[in-house]
C-alpha cells in the first residue's frame, strides 16, 4: 500500500513528538537549541545526499548557496525603511502590506521588508544563480565538477567577505525574527524555543518526504540510471542535462531555505557559514550517512552537527572530519548505515554510554 | 605605468607563478601516474617548510631543508601506504573525497606539531633588507633563489623522465598502466615513487618560498587551489602547459592590483579555472584525450 | 516485528536526555564562561586569551577563589565562527547556567551574541575591540581592549610632530583591520593628514609587494598598516626590499616581540602605540600597572615557554574587572554589574580602567604609549 512507505516518517515524527515532550518533562529545554540548528543543517544535506548520492554529481560548494540565502535575507530585513519616505519601491511595499514596524533590541523604532519577501527573493535567487551556474559546470565530471565547485564556494565566500554590503568580515547581526503567524516566530528567542523546534522539525518532514517522493518517481529513476553511466542513460532518450539541472537546483534550494531560516533563528550570519570546511563537511556526513541514503544523511546530519554545535570535538572539530572522510571512503564506503554496520555501531555505542553512566553517577 | 613598475609587477608574478607551477607539477606527476588528483599536495609544501624550520633549529640551513625534503618524501610514501594502497577500484567521487580528508588530517596534525604560529625560515643570501636593484626594480635576493631552484627542479625532472629507467618506467604508467604492468614494471611501487617525487619537489619548493611568504600550518591550502587552477591550465598532466600556466596566473594577479581592490586578487585564480572549465577543460596544451579522465 | 523496533527507537529516542547529566549550580563555585577563538582563522587572539584565562583561574583557585568561592571556567573553541559562539552562549547561558561571559575574541562574534547575552541578562565581557560592543551601550556588555580611535590618534600625533601629512594605508580584510581603516579615514582629515591611497587585502596574503609599489608610486610620507599576524611582518619586509625609506607605523596588533623577530632588521624604526605590557621593565616602579605587568608576563611565560602578547592581556583584564566587582558586590548578578559600572582606577594590562553607565569600556587615550621597535626590542618612542 501507498502509505506504508511513509512508515519511517511517522515513526520520525513520533520521535520529534516524544523527544520534546521528554526534555520539556526533564526541565532540559535547551537541547532544542542545538537540536534546531542541526536540523537546518540537515536541510542541506538532504538536498545534497540526492545531488550526490542518486545523481552522482558531487558538490563541494553547497555552502554557498546556504550563504546566499541567508545573506539575502540579512540584507533585506536589515534595511531599515524607517525613515524612506518618498522613495517608490519603499511606498509599494508599505501599500502592500509588506512592511513590518517593530522595535529592535535597543528601543528604536525600526521598520523593515516582511521576511516572506525575503524568503521569497532568497529563493528566487538561488534559483537563478544555481541554474546559470549549474548549465556550464554539469558538463563537467569527476575532479573537473569538484573543482569547479569548490571554486563557486570560494568566489561566493569573498565576495560576502569583502563586501561592505555583507558585513564584510564581520557578517551582519541583529536581524529580526521571522513573524509567521500570530506570535509564532523563527528567532532565537529562548521562550519560542520549542516553536522553533517544531518548525524546523516541520521543514526537516517536509523535505524528506519530497525527496522521498521524487526518489521514487520518475524523476529519480532517471536521476539512478544517471548515476549508474550518464552515457546510457542518454541512449535511452534521457534529457540528462535537465535532469542533473533540476536536481542541482533543487538541492540548491533546499539549502537556501535552511540558510534563510537559520540565519533568523540565530540572528545574525557571518562568512564562515560560506566556508570551503562548511562545504566539505556537508560532503562529509552524506558520505558517512551513505551516499543515497536520505534516513543516513539525516541521522547523521543530525547528529554530528549537534555534537559539534555543543563543542563535544573542542578544537579537534576539523580533525575529526578530515578523519570521518578518510575512515569512511577507506573501510565503508557505502556509508555507516547500512544494517550490518547500525547493528556493530549500535552495541559500541551502547557499551560506550554503560561505561560513561556508570562513572556519571555522583 | 613606468617601465620600473611594469618590472616589478612582473618579477613578482614570476615569484609566484614558479611557486604555483612547482605544485601544479607535483599534482601531474601523481596524476599522470594514477590518475589520482592529490588534493594535499599544497600539504606537502607547508610541510617541507615547517619540518625545515624546526631542523634549521639544530643544524645548519642546507642540510635542514635537505633533511626536510627527504622526510616529506617519506610521509608521501606513508600516505600511499597507509592510504592510497587500500584503495580498491575506487570511484572518482571516493578519490576526490579522501584527498580531501588527508588535506585537512595532515593540516590539524600540522596544526598540533607547531601550533598556529607563523614561521619562516632564514634567507638564503641576504637578510630581510638587502634589495637587489635590476633596471629600477627591487627585489630581494630571495626571489632570485626561487626561480634558480624552480628552473633547477624543472630541468631536473624533464632529464629524470627523459634519461632514468624510473623516470621511463612512471611515463609508461602514465601512458597505460596494463601495459606497463606486463612490462614487468611494479606499478605499485610507481605509485609510491610518484607521491614521494611530488612530496619532495613540493617540499623544496615550500623551504625556498618560506623566506618570503612565510609558513602557517593552513598556507597549504590556497596554494593547493591555484596550483590546481595551474595544472588545468596548461593541461592536465602536461608539465611544460604547468609552467606556463603558472606565469600566466603569476602574472594576472600581479597587474590585477592595479585594476581591482587588491582584496579580490585571490578570487582572480578561482576565475580563471572556471572560466577554462567551462570553455576549455583541456587546458592550453592539453588534448582531449588526456583530459578525459584516467582510470586508477 | 516493525511495530516493536518503532516502539524501541521512540524509547531510545525519549531517554536521551538522561544520559546527559544534569548540571547544578554549586553554592560554593561561581560558574564562568568563556567563548574564546582557540583554534581557526583568530586562534592567534583566542589561544592566548583562553590561555591566560586558564592560569589566572588557577591562581586565584589556589589562592582561596574569590570571597571564599572557587571560580569554575568552562572554555568554549569557537574558531572564530559566529554560529558557534551563538550556540555556545545559549549552553553556557541557558545550561551552565554561567555567572558571567569572557570573550568573544572577535567583533563578529561579539556583535551575534550581544544581544543574547543583554536578552538573558548575564554579563559579557567581550575581549574584541569593536566600537559597536559598547556604543549603543548595553547594560551587561562590557569590552576589555583599547578603542582602536585611540590608537589611531596617538599614530596621528606621532606624524604631526615629524610633519607627515600624506599616507598611504594597507590593512586587512578581517575585522580588525576593517575597523581600523574605518577610523583613519575617519579621524585623518581631522588632524590636517591626508590619505593619498588605502588599500586591503586579504589577510592570508604573503607578497605584499605589489600594492606597496602602488604606495611608492605616490610618493607617500608614511605608510600605516592595520593588520595582524603574518601581514604585519611581510609590509615590513617588502618595504625595505622595496627600497621604501619612509617611516611605517603599525596598529597596536603588532604587540609581540615575536613579529619583530619575524620581521628581523626590518622591524628597526617601526612606530605603533601599544599598551604598557611590552616595555613594562622601563616603567617606573611607582607606575600603577607595573607591578601586575611584570607578573603577568612572568607568570605567562613561564608556564607556557613562550612570549606574552598584548591579546591574551584583553582576557587577563576581563577576568579581572569580573573579579573586582564579584568581591566588591558579593554573587548577585545584577549587584556585580553594577559594581562594574561603578568600578574606577582599576589598574590592567591595557591601561587603567574607569567605568561608567555610558561607558562601558572605561580606558582612555592614555591607555595607550607609543612605542618602536630599536636594536630588535621594543622601546618608549621618544
Amino acid at each position: 500500500m501507498a502509505w506504508k512507505k511513509y512508515i519511517p516518517v511517522f515513526a520520525l515524527i513520533a520521535c520529534i513528538i516524544v523527544f520534546q515532550l521528554a526534555v520539556t518533562a526533564m526541565s532540559r529545554e535547551f537541547y532544542l537549541t542545538q537540536l534546531t540548528m542541526a536540523a537546518y543543517y540537515s536541510l542541506v544535506i538532504l538536498g545534497l545526499t540526492v545531488l550526490m548520492g542518486y545523481a552522482g554529481q558531487i558538490s563541494m560548494g553547497h555552502a554557498a548557496f546556504f550563504a546566499i540565502g541567508g545573506y539575502t535575507s540579512a540584507v533585506i530585513t536589515t534595511r531599515n525603511l524607517m525613515n524612506v519616505k518618498g522613495a517608490v519601491l519603499a511606498d509599494l511595499a508599505r501599500d502592500l502590506g509588506l512592511t513590518i514596524v517593530e522595535k529592535n533590541a535597543y528601543g528604536n523604532d525600526i521598520e523593515h521588508l516582511s521576511p516572506w519577501v525575503a524568503l521569497a527573493a532568497a529563493v528566487v535567487l538561488t534559483a537563478i544563480i544555481a541554474f546559470l551556474i549549474g548549465i556550464p559546470i554539469l558538463k563537467l565530471k569527476g575532479h573537473y565538477l569538484a573543482m569547479a565547485t569548490l571554486g563557486f564556494g570560494i568566489i561566493v565566500y569573498r565576495i560576502v567577505l569583502g563586501s561592505r554590503l555583507f558585513g564584510e568580515a564581520d557578517g551582519i547581526s541583529d536581524i529580526p525574527p521571522f513573524r509567521i503567524i500570530g506570535s509564532l516566530a523563527v528567532s532565537g528567542d529562548p521562550a519560542l524555543r520549542v516553536q522553533n523546534f517544531y518548525i524546523a522539525s516541520f521543514l526537516v518532514v517536509v523535505g524528506v518526504v519530497l525527496l522521498m517522493n521524487l526518489i521514487d518517481s520518475r524523476v529519480g529513476r532517471a536521476l539512478r540510471s544517471i548515476h549508474g553511466s550518464e552515457e546510457a542513460a542518454n541512449a535511452m532518450g534521457i534529457d540528462t542535462a535537465r535532469y542533473k539541472l533540476f536536481i542541482f537546483v533543487l538541492s540548491a534550494v533546499f539549502a537556501c531555505v535552511a540558510g534563510v531560516f537559520l540565519t533568523h533563528f540565530n540572528g545574525g550570519i557571518g562568512p564562515s557559514e560560506a566556508d570551503v570546511m562548511k562545504s566539505v563537511s556537508y560532503v562529509a556526513i552524506v558520505a558517512v550517512g551513505g551516499m543515497a541514503n536520505l534516513w543516513g544523511a539525516l541521522i547523521m546530519g543530525v547528529i554530528l552537527n549537534y555534537l559539534s554545535l555543543r563543542g563535544y570535538f573542542g578544537s579537534y572539530d576539523e580533525f575529526v572530519f578530515g578523519s570521518i572522510l578518510i575512515v569512511i571512503m577507506l573501510f565503508v564506503p557505502e556509508g555507516l548505515l547500512k544494517m550490518e554496520n547500525a547493528r556493530a555501531l549500535a552495541r559500541a555505542l551502547a557499551r560506550l554510554r554503560n561505561s560513561l553512566g556508570a562513572g556519571r553517577k555522583q | 605605468m613606468s617601465f620600473e613598475h611594469l618590472l616589478q609587477y612582473v618579477l613578482s608574478g614570476i615569484t609566484n607563478g614558479s611557486i604555483y607551477a612547482i605544485v601544479a607539477i607535483g599534482f601531474n606527476i601523481i596524476y599522470n601516474t594514477t590518475g589520482i588528483i592529490n588534493f594535499a599536495q599544497g600539504e606537502f609544501v607547508m610541510l617541507g617548510g615547517m619540518t625545515a624550520i624546526s631542523l634549521s633549529a639544530f643544524m645548519p640551513l642546507p642540510l635542514a631543508i635537505l633533511a626536510a625534503v627527504i622526510i616529506t618524501s617519506f610521509a608521501g610514501a606513508l600516505i600511499d601506504f597507509l592510504f592510497i594502497r587500500r584503495l580498491k577500484s575506487p570511484s572518482v567521487l571516493n578519490m576526490i573525497i579522501v584527498t580531501v580528508g588527508l588535506s585537512i588530517m595532515i593540516r590539524e596534525i600540522a596544526l598540533h606539531i607547531w601550533d598556529e604560529k607563523v614561521r619562516s625560515l632564514p634567507y638564503f643570501t641576504g637578510n630581510e633588507v638587502t634589495s637587489i636593484n635590476i633596471l629600477g626594480a627591487y627585489i630581494s635576493p630571495q626571489v632570485l633563489w626561487v626561480l634558480g631552484v624552480c628552473s633547477v627542479i624543472v630541468v631536473f625532472l624533464g632529464l629524470f623522465f627523459k634519461f632514468t629507467l624510473t623516470g621511463k618506467s612512471m611515463r609508461a604508467c602514465a601512458s597505460n598502466m596494463t601495459a606497463a604492468r606486463l612490462c614487468g614494471i611494479n606499478t605499485r611501487n610507481m605509485v609510491t615513487i610518484s607521491f614521494m617525487l611530488s612530496a619532495a619537489i613540493g617540499a623544496l619548493a615550500g623551504c625556498v618560498i618560506s623566506p618570503i611568504t612565510q609558513t602557517q600550518y593552513d598556507c597549504g591550502t590556497s596554494l593547493a587551489i591555484k596550483g590546481f587552477t595551474v595544472a588545468i591550465l596548461g593541461g592536465l598532466g602536461n608539465s611544460t602547459g604547468a609552467i606556463i600556466g603558472g606565469v600566466i596566473i603569476g602574472l594576472l594577479e600581479a597587474f590585477s592590483i592595479s585594476v581591482m581592490p587588491l582584496a579580490y586578487k585571490d578570487a582572480i585564480a578561482i576565475t580563471v579555472l572556471l572560466v577554462i572549465l567551462f570553455v576549455k577543460p583541456s587546458g592550453l596544451l592539453g588534448t582531449r584525450e588526456a583530459a578525459e579522465l584516467k582510470e586508477f | 516485528m516493525l511495530l516493536k523496533k518503532l516502539f524501541a527507537t521512540i524509547l531510545c529516542v525519549s531517554l536521551l536526555p538522561l544520559a546527559f547529566s544534569c548540571k547544578k549550580q554549586s553554592g560554593e563555585t561561581i560558574k564562568i564562561g568563556a567563548i574564546f577563538a582557540v583554534t581557526g582563522p583568530a586562534s592567534f587572539l583566542g589561544a592566548p586569551e583562553a590561555k591566560t584565562a586558564q592560569m589566572m583561574v588557577d591562581e586565584i583557585n589556589n589562592n582561596g577563589g574569590v570571597s571564599g568561592k572557587q571560580l569554575k571556567l568552562i572554555i568554549k573553541d569557537s574558531a572564530g565562527s559566529p554560529e558557534k559562539a551563538i550556540s555556545f552562549a545559549k549552553q553556557l547561558i541557558e545550561e551552565e547556567k554561567v555567572f558571567a561571559i569572557i570573550g568573544p575574541s572577535t567583533s563578529g562574534e561579539t556583535m551575534k551574541i550581544k544581544t543574547i547575552c543583554e536578552d538573558a541578562k548575564t554579563i559579557l565581557i567581550s575581549c574584541a575591540a569593536a566600537e559597536v560592543i559598547v556604543n549603543p551601550v548595553a547594560k551587561y556588555v562590557f569590552k576589555s581592549p583599547q578603542k582602536d580611535s585611540h590608537a589611531v590618534q596617538k599614530i596621528f600625533e606621532v606624524m604631526k610632530k615629524k610633519g607627515i601629512s600624506k599616507i598611504g594605508i594597507v590593512s586587512s580584510n578581517d575585522g580588525f583591520g576593517i575597523a581600523g581603516k574605518e577610523q583613519l579615514e575617519k579621524i585623518a582629515p581631522t588632524q590636517g593628514i591626508q590619505i593619498l591611497i588605502s588599500e586591503v587585502y586579504d589577510k592570508k596574503a604573503t607578497d605584499l609587494t605589489g600594492v606597496l609599489t602602488k604606495l611608492k608610486a605616490k610618493n607617500v610620507q608614511a605608510v600605516i598598516n592595520w593588520s595582524i599576524v603574518p601581514a604585519q611582518s611581510i609590509v615590513a619586509k617588502n618595504m625595505k626590499q622595496l627600497n621604501m625609506n619612509v617611516p611605517l607605523f603599525q596598529s597596536h596588533g603588532f604587540g609581540n616581540i615575536k613579529y619583530v623577530k619575524e620581521a628581523g632588521e626590518a622591524a628597526e624604526g617601526i612606530i605603533f602605540p601599544c599598551g604598557r605590557l611590552l616595555i613594562a621593565d622601563s616603567l617606573p616602579d611607582n607606575h600603577p600597572q607595573k607591578a601586575l605587568l611584570m607578573k603577568y608576563k612572568k607568570d605567562y611565560e613561564s608556564k607556557y615557554g613562550e612570549d606574552a602578547s598584548t591579546f591574551g592581556g584583553h582576557a587577563y583584564d576581563a577576568m579581572l574587572v569580573l573579579v573586582e566587582a564579584i568581591k566588591k558586590a558579593g554573587s548577585d548578578k545584577e549587584k556585580v554589574r553594577d559594581a562594574i559600572e561603578n568600578l574606577k582606577g582599576v589598574a590592567g594590562t591595557a591601561g587603567i580602567f574607569n567605568f561608567s553607565p555610558q561607558d562601558h569600556n572605561g580606558l582612555d587615550i592614555n591607555a595607550f604609549d607609543v612605542l618602536t621597535v630599536k636594536g630588535g626590542k621594543f622601546v618608549k618612542y621618544e
